[in-house]
């Protein structure tokens, strides 16, 4: 039997840095018109000028066989998301060939195409014919999309009074009544509540059992290990690991713990030689490992050496964490409560702040120093950071199949208000006080993860600014 | 830009189920009519969601398919005719009707040409999320002017009534001017809406070239004026393809001032404009999932 999917030398070049070629406005390209023969002149010999092309995608062959759940995994910008924006055709190859046998449907964002203004109903036809259903198909499935979706009683509501996860719900659930021979699915799975999601993956481990082909871009470790038979592992814009799932899977794990990621040393000293300069930022466990990295069951200590050239009382130092997508999570500064602020010396000082263990969630964090002169001015203000990398080992529920989102990861209490206390946990006598080793059987639900705002489509007879 | 692009095409093996081959290739690409076919469920959903949300969203809602053409022809009425005495020509019908007739064509070329040219960037959201032929996105904008002109024609049959207006036979062809108002529509959409993904400026282009275009267009005055001038004048004032086309409405209402040969210039620049239209948005659209 030939295969589902067929891809061969596939490759997709992008243009960067070419400022000067890539006109937005009618005025650039004018003058790039008018001033193209004078830079030829200056860049006699050269063909290409400043123009600098980056493969995101290189050599890439694949056989996908029919009823295979193909995973493909890697850091983000290995260029999972570009192969599957050239398999689902919404950009072209430069280079290769594939060929897909069957089908096709595609699932690269849930809720595609949904407008605020329109009902429930509505959007569940609309969304339907983007996904690529007939209207016959729609309306046989209608029903089934409706109760899956849990809103029945708001079909008549326009989605901009929904909440966000009737929202989500409801554009899942048209997406999960997508019936092709062969799905290409994007991370999908990041939105909704919990619950939510795992009554997705159980409707695409559905879709997976019944012998249809699908294709899963993915982060979620879980997700690849409980519906893929296959996995491969793209880094850098090539196949690495072809495989089995556990052991693509845990083979990446592995090279992620090795810590690859983490980026531990500023690129300069920062600030005035004449006021304050910070001259190294280190990142560092409860074992005095500075390389990472980290794991969350350990904490994990900022250390800021600072040089000051004249001491001053108005003089603060400082970091802001930030979550790997530039979201500040916390900005903490040596002026706290009066009693506990830090001295400064003239001369060379290493400021600690230990950041408690269990605190962060599995992922890449910043922490981008900062100093000023209080009520004065900036000498650091938070442009340069280093990296470091978070790996969750300080729960393992038996119900947690996937890990949480967000960026926290404190394990928090339950009690109910019918008078019962928060349940002992038998682990906790081993003498770990600050971490519970229990997953709690309720979850937080997770902050600061809202799903995207799904961007409306511009009405017509609106027209949309340029973004 | 790169200069290579994805040749796709849909092919049914003899089992039945669709091949779909991706490749990049070089050159003008094809047309793709047949696939633009396969996705007509599609193009009928997002007309009728324009449809839709356009009279949702206004608090008069259909009322402005008749408010628009209305007001505007009571003020060309005062300003033109009663103020400046400009006539209807050789047309024997009343100044309103008059006008009215040339704005019904205008306001369905104006109108789907505002939609459709900034209909690509207005819906990147589905071109980087989801594939159809990107054809479907401004034609399903030209399409849903539709329905506001068939409203702002009862008004035009009402008019006829009051003003005892007895439409001629060629009454018939009156679907076929109303086509090429939207293929002339359509052709500069598909120029101006591939332009807008590369040059943000189109978006400032629009308003102004629909404004200019209305004064080069005979929807005010009667075309009867311009005869007067030089052979030459005329052959450039017909290559604007709306010449013809109100010329033409006006024609198959009223009778008089029949199309002269200067009409097959119109006609052949409708002709010119859609199918260059055609093939420059075929021929961009391979980067704008990249670019939008």
């Amino acid at each position: 039997m030939s295969a589902a999917i067929s891809i061969s030398g596939l490759g997709k070049r992008y243009m960067i840095g070419a400022k000067q070629e890539r006109a937005d406005t009618l005025r650039d390209a004018i003058t790039n018109v008018v001033g193209r023969p004078i830079r030829r002149l200056r860049h006699a010999g050269s063909s290409t000028g400043h123009v600098t092309h980056m493969w995101a995608l290189r050599d890439v062959s694949l056989d996908v066989e029919p009823g295979q759940v193909i995973g493909v995994i890697g850091r983000n910008g290995a260029g999972k998301s570009t192969l599957l924006k050239i398999l689902t055709r919404i950009t072209e190859p430069t280079e290769g060939r594939i060929e897909i046998r069957g089908r096709v449907g595609s699932l690269l964002e849930v809720g595609t195409g949904f407008h605020q203004e329109l009902s429930g109903r509505e959007n569940i036809y609309l969304n339907g014919a983007i996904l690529g259903m007939t209207r016959n198909e729609i309306g046989s499935k209608f029903d089934d999309i409706v109760e899956f979706s849990e809103i029945a009683e708001f079909l008549d509501t326009p989605v901009k009074r929904y909440s966000t996860g009737m929202y989500v719900r409801l554009a899942f659930a048209v997406a999960a009544h997508l019936e092709p021979e062969i799905l290409l699915v994007d991370e999908v799975l990041s939105v909704g509540d919990v619950a939510f999601q795992r009554k997705c993956l159980g409707q695409m481990g559905q879709i997976a059992g019944s012998g249809r082909t699908v294709f899963l871009v993915s982060h979620n470790m879980g997700a690849v290990r409980g519906l893929c038979t296959r996995v491969v592992e793209i880094e850098g814009g090539r196949l690495v690991a072809d495989g089995p799932p556990e052991e693509i899977v845990n083979a990446y794990i592995a090279k992620q713990l090795a810590g690859a990621g983490s980026v531990l040393e500023l690129p300069r000293p920062l600030g005035k030689s004449d006021e304050l300069l910070i001259t190294a930022v280190r990142v560092v466990d409860d074992q005095g490992n500075t390389t990472g990295p980290f794991h969350s069951s350990s904490s994990i200590t900022i250390e800021i050496d600072v040089d000051i050239a004249r001491t001053s009382a108005s003089y603060q130092v400082g970091f802001d964490l930030l979550s790997s997508g530039g979201i500040v999570l916390r900005s903490w500064h040596t002026d706290g409560p009066v009693d506990d602020w830090a001295p400064l010396e003239e001369g060379h000082n290493t400021l600690r702040c230990v950041l408690p263990a269990g605190l962060l969630n599995a992922g890449s964090y910043a922490v981008a120093p900062r100093a000023d002169a209080y009520r004065s001015h900036w000498i650091v203000n938070g442009d340069e950071a280093v990296w470091f990398d978070v790996v969750k080992d300080h729960l393992d529920s038996p119900f947690s199949w996937v890990t949480n989102p967000g960026p926290l990861a404190m394990l928090l209490d339950w009690g109910s208000a019918n008078g019962h206390e928060p349940p002992a946990d038998p682990r906790r006598s081993d003498g770990e006080p600050e971490l519970t080793l229990r997953e709690p059987e309720l979850k937080l639900r997770e902050s600061g993860v809202e799903p995207e705002p799904l961007p409306e489509p511009g009405a017509v007879d609106a027209p949309t600014p340029p973004s | 830009m790169t200069d290579v692009a994805a040749e796709t095409q849909r092919t049914s093996s003899a089992l039945g189920s669709v091949t779909t081959v991706i490749e990049p290739s070089k050159g003008w690409a094809k047309l793709g009519l047949k696939e633009l076919w396969q996705f007509r469920e599609l193009l009928y959903f997002l007309t009728w969601k324009n449809v839709l949300i356009r009279y949702k969203q206004a608090i008069l809602g259909v009322a402005w398919a008749v408010l628009n053409p209305v007001i505007t022809m009571i003020v060309f009425t005062v300003i033109f005719n009663k103020l400046l005495h400009v006539g209807t020509g050789k047309y024997d019908v009343a100044y309103p009707v008059f006008v009215y007739a040339g704005l019904l064509p205008w306001n369905l070329f104006s109108g789907s040409l505002a939609s459709a040219g900034t209909s690509l960037v207005g819906n990147s959201n589905l071109i980087t999320k989801v594939y159809f032929p990107r054809l479907v996105i401004p034609s399903s904008a030209v399409l849903s002017a539709i329905p506001d002109f068939l409203i702002s024609f009862v008004v035009l049959v009402v008019l006829m009534f009051a003003y005892h207006v007895v439409p001629t036979w060629q009454v018939v062809l009156l679907p076929f001017f109303t086509l090429l108002a939207l293929l002339t529509a359509m052709g500069v959409a598909l120029w101006l809406s591939a332009l807008y993904v590369l040059y943000r400026d189109v978006q400032y282009i629009i308003p102004f070239l629909v404004q200019i275009w209305m004064y080069i267009s005979p929807v005010m005055y009667s075309t009867e004026r311009i005869s007067k001038a030089p052979g030459w004048a005329q052959v450039i004032y017909n290559l604007n393809p709306m010449t013809g086309v109100i010329g033409g409405f006006r024609w198959a209402l009223f009778g008089e001032q029949a199309p002269s040969s200067l009409f097959w210039i119109s006609a052949a620049m409708v002709v010119v404009v859609f199918v260059s239209g055609l093939y420059y948005f075929r021929r961009m659209e391979r980067v704008f999932a990249d670019l939008v």
